[in-house]
């Protein structure tokens, strides 16, 4: 993370748009949710045209925050490094968005939320979500701010699933498309890892069947969780670069205590995320991930057929929970429909973190798409 | 990469230029940094894509606005539809292709054309070279040692010509490079470069 500089944002707030109160919102299983929330930022100023907004899509333990500051934090939004005055997404020409997905726990509508018939928390009685939900959910925000064209919508990991459901969903909105470091569906393995972390949850007694939110959280249980995933984010070569056998103490003490230091980087990493995720959130979200397949019973490249976007894939050579090959995939499907891709694997030894990290490489990439996908618009429009 | 050498693409820059037909859809095949890309765009209205193995060229090419995708040559052909493209370009690639007779058969199921820039093998400096110096030729168009080479494959106008004949490729049209200017006589023996468009 970098120090805070002129090409930062200042302070920010979130902001919350909730869907009319007579309009009820159909998830994809056909479940209605009333009074839907959003928790949403935004950064920079939309234009007169309405032509230079962009989507930001979080990962799953990010948030509505991308950018800037809030009062009284230290640190800035997780994507600060890409967004600002003349960074990537240069909030000087665009109009940046940032929602928390519904089934999240930052603001939206998801399991830590009242339920307005009984006035207590959903808990598990908060309807199972999609990722194409998430991207519905967003899909009525852009409606509220009378945005009809979207100039790109990104996202890596679970933004770039939302990402690629966008290109999907609505071609007609969507003028460029930026997924990365993601996949077109979860395979076994990402199930797995999913599964484990969610099962760590449930083991914990005070989940308690989800019912928590007014006694002990089940914070082992999700630290587990958040530790697991962190493996999943590194990889071999950066796990042996930040810790390898490198003890907190000066000689192994031969007992069940944190020994080593990568022990007590994941333990540090689980504890401080249990201060700020909810553990039911944590099912929901994988749960998502896990049932998000563009495919659709389809062969990929017919799943693809009606983009209209410019695609711009990013793919990490280390990056081993959604490995290149699957980005690769999309492209191949892609060029088959004749559909405009850029795609460029980043080389790098973080792994899936990487996409937080490898901010020079993708802002070369990003900032002339984006410039030169502004430029193929603006050109239309005067035609 | 040398001045000279840098005059002498640009020369095969405007030759394929001419070559190709505006409004028309072109895939480059190691692409590079995109400048040949660029070109064509800009002069000929076309609209381009490449594939290209490095990352650095891939950002050269983002920054000037073209649509590439970063992979191997190899495979990247197999992934278009038949007749995808009106032209499939090499320039400067096919000697350094894996299987360069696989290559040209999917360009030329890709592409409606494929044009292929080569340097020539059999040029008179370099037989001059081989025979009286002993040395293996390096020139303006074969610039490498032995040891650093990035090219596998080695091979003269005539050897091309006899390739496409055993193939039943057709020779559409085609063009010799010296140094500076385009000739007609005798090229296995005075071109640097070669490019031909070829058909099915």
């Amino acid at each position: 993370m970098t120090e805070k500089n002129e090409k930062d944002l200042g302070f920010v707030d979130t902001k919350y748009f909730n869907i009319p109160k007579e309009e009820e919102f159909v998830l994809e299983t056909g479940i209605k949710i009333k009074e839907l929330k959003i928790a949403y930022e935004t950064y920079g100023k939309l234009n007169k045209n309405k032509s230079n907004a962009i989507l930001i899509c979080h990962s799953l333990s990010g948030d509505a925050h991308a950018a800037g500051y809030h009062h009284g934090d230290k640190k800035p939004g997780w994507w600060n490094d890409m967004i600002g005055f003349g960074k990537a997404f240069d909030t000087d020409k665009y109009f940046v968005i940032c929602s928390n997905v519904i089934g999240g726990c930052k603001g939206s509508s998801g399991p830590n939320s009242i339920n307005p018939q009984t006035g207590k928390p959903y808990g598990l009685s908060f309807p199972i979500v999609s990722v194409l939900d998430m991207v519905n959910a967003q899909k009525k925000l852009i409606d509220f701010m009378g945005i009809k064209k979207i100039l790109s919508v990104c996202g890596g990991s679970m933004g770039g699933m939302q990402v690629l459901q966008w290109a999907v969903a609505y071609p007609e909105v969507v003028i460029s498309v930026i997924p990365i470091a993601t996949t077109y569906k979860h395979a076994a393995q990402q199930i797995a890892f999913d599964e484990v972390g969610r099962q760590a949850i449930m083991a914990d007694s005070s989940w308690n069947g989800g019912n928590y939110y007014e006694t002990a959280h089940p914070s082992a249980g999700l630290a587990v969780a958040r530790m697991i995933g962190h493996i999943t984010y590194m990889s071999y070569e950066s796990m042996e670069n930040k810790f390898g056998r490198v003890l907190k103490k000066e000689k192994l003490g031969y007992e069940f205590s944190t020994e080593f230091e990568v022990e007590g980087y994941l333990r540090y990493r689980g504890d401080s995320f249990v201060k700020r995720f909810d553990a039911n959130s944590y099912l929901y979200l994988t749960k998502a991930m896990d049932y998000f397949n563009i495919q659709n019973g389809k062969k990929l490249q017919i799943a693809f057929k009606n983009s209209k976007s410019r695609f711009l894939i990013i793919a990490f050579s280390s990056d081993w929970l959604y490995p290149p090959a699957q980005s690769k995939e999309i492209v191949k499907a892609l060029k088959m429909n004749g559909i405009d891709v850029t795609y460029c694997e980043i080389s790098s030894n973080y792994g899936h973190d990487a996409f937080l990290l490898k901010i020079a490489e993708e802002t070369k990439l990003i900032k002339h798409f984006l410039d030169k996908t502004f430029k193929n618009t603006e050109k239309k429009s005067d035609k | 990469m040398t001045s000279k050498r840098k005059e002498e693409l640009r020369l095969d820059h405007k030759i394929i230029g001419e070559m190709v037909a505006y409004d028309s859809s072109v895939f480059d095949v190691g692409c590079g940094d995109g400048d040949l890309l660029e070109y064509l765009v800009l002069n000929k209205k076309v609209k381009g894509t490449g594939v290209e193995i490095s990352e650095a060229a891939i950002y050269k090419c983002v920054e000037k606005g073209l649509s590439v995708s970063h992979e191997d040559i190899d495979t990247g052909l197999t992934e278009y539809p038949d007749t995808m493209f009106d032209y499939v370009i090499f320039n400067q690639t096919m000697q350094q292709v894996n299987k360069p007779k696989e290559a040209i058969l999917e360009a030329l199921r890709i592409g409606k054309k494929v044009i292929i820039g080569f340097p020539n093998f059999c040029y008179l400096k370099s037989r001059f070279q081989l025979f009286f110096c002993g040395h293996v030729p390096v020139t303006p168009s074969l610039p490498y040692s032995w040891y650093d080479t990035p090219n596998r494959h080695f091979l003269s106008i005539k050897d091309f010509e006899e390739f496409c004949d055993m193939h039943k490729i057709v020779i559409e049209k085609k063009y010799f490079i010296t140094e500076k200017n385009t000739i007609r006589i005798f090229p296995n023996l005075f071109a640097l470069n070669a490019i031909f468009q070829i058909s099915k």
